[in-house]
């Protein structure tokens, strides 16, 4: 997803600030799947998450007098969504977040890949078919918290380093080593799968092999 | 000296992001040029990180937008005539 432009927020921001607050149905809008995913990650369950995704934005809308442009607006958004993550999973008596806040082992660690001495490339074509959308899935949704939360923003939102750091409170050199490890794990998980999905190679004379 | 397969694993998601400096980013390119299973590992590694960034693997549920904005236009609502 592009990046939300700065300008138009902070323009639409003084504009709802004064009155007009049907804006902010267009200043939240370029936020929402990022807010959804992150809760998503949190509290693993879709009408949960959809339930806090909507807490957020009404929270967001209640406190937009706050913001104070030294972040990002989204990035900003992200950690009210964050902070309403980890209270339901406070309320609800969850040992999970202990494991969310939790400073972890940083350091690289030692990792072995799936080794393969060819890799045919597996094309955005290939998605068509709902079994690689599921395989996908069901291997970011297996990786531990503290990875599918930086896999979800870094990869799948697609923000920087930084933004990633800030949302989830942790340092820029933790969303580095984690989305490192985040990505040894899916690769060793996921290359084995996947070779099945590449366009096949045609052969000498023509045919599939 | 010549970097090993493992030290290549290393700074594989780096690699892939821009994130390593010139000279090792020179070391693992010679490194790559002769390796096949660390070419793989990168390649494969790459077209992980490029499938699963497809809006088509993690979609909204069906509704998703239409019900946030539903809610944000009842809130408001209600706090304007509040």
């Amino acid at each position: 997803m592009k990046p939300p432009n700065a300008e138009f927020e902070v323009e639409c921001i003084r504009r709802i600030l004064a009155g007009e607050r049907h804006l902010f149905h267009d200043l939240i809008r370029p936020c929402e799947r990022s807010v959804y995913f992150l809760l998503y990650s949190l509290l693993r369950n879709e009408a949960e998450a959809e339930d806090a995704a909507q807490d957020t934005a009404i929270k967001v809308y209640q406190n937009l007098r706050n913001f104070r442009g030294d972040s990002q607006f989204r990035t900003w958004v992200l950690s009210i969504a964050r902070n309403e993550g980890l209270g339901r999973l406070r309320k609800a008596g969850s040992r999970r977040e202990d494991s969310l806040d939790a400073e972890m082992d940083d350091s690289t660690g030692d990792y072995t890949p799936a080794i393969l001495t060819s890799w045919r490339e597996v094309p955005f074509e290939a998605l068509e078919r709902k079994e690689l959308g599921a395989i996908l899935r069901k291997a970011i949704e297996g990786l531990p918290e503290i990875y599918r939360n930086v896999v979800l923003l870094r990869d799948i939102e697609e923000m920087d380093v930084r933004e990633t750091a800030t949302a989830l409170g942790i340092t820029e050199g933790a969303v580095k080593v984690r989305l490192h490890r985040a990505r040894a794990v899916l690769q060793k998980e996921l290359a084995p799968k996947l070779g099945g999905f590449a366009p096949k190679r045609k052969g000498l004379f023509g045919w599939a092999r | 000296m010549r970097i090993d397969c493992k030290h290549v694993w290393e700074h594989i998601s780096a690699y892939i992001d821009g994130e390593v400096d010139e000279a090792l980013r020179g070391e693992i390119d010679r490194h790559l040029e002769t390796c096949e299973i660390c070419s793989a590992v990168l390649d494969s590694t790459r077209n992980v990180v490029v499938l699963v960034a497809d809006d088509r693997v993690f979609e909204l549920p069906a509704g998703f937008s239409e019900r946030l904005h539903a809610r944000l236009d009842r809130e408001m609502e209600r706090a304007g005539s509040g």
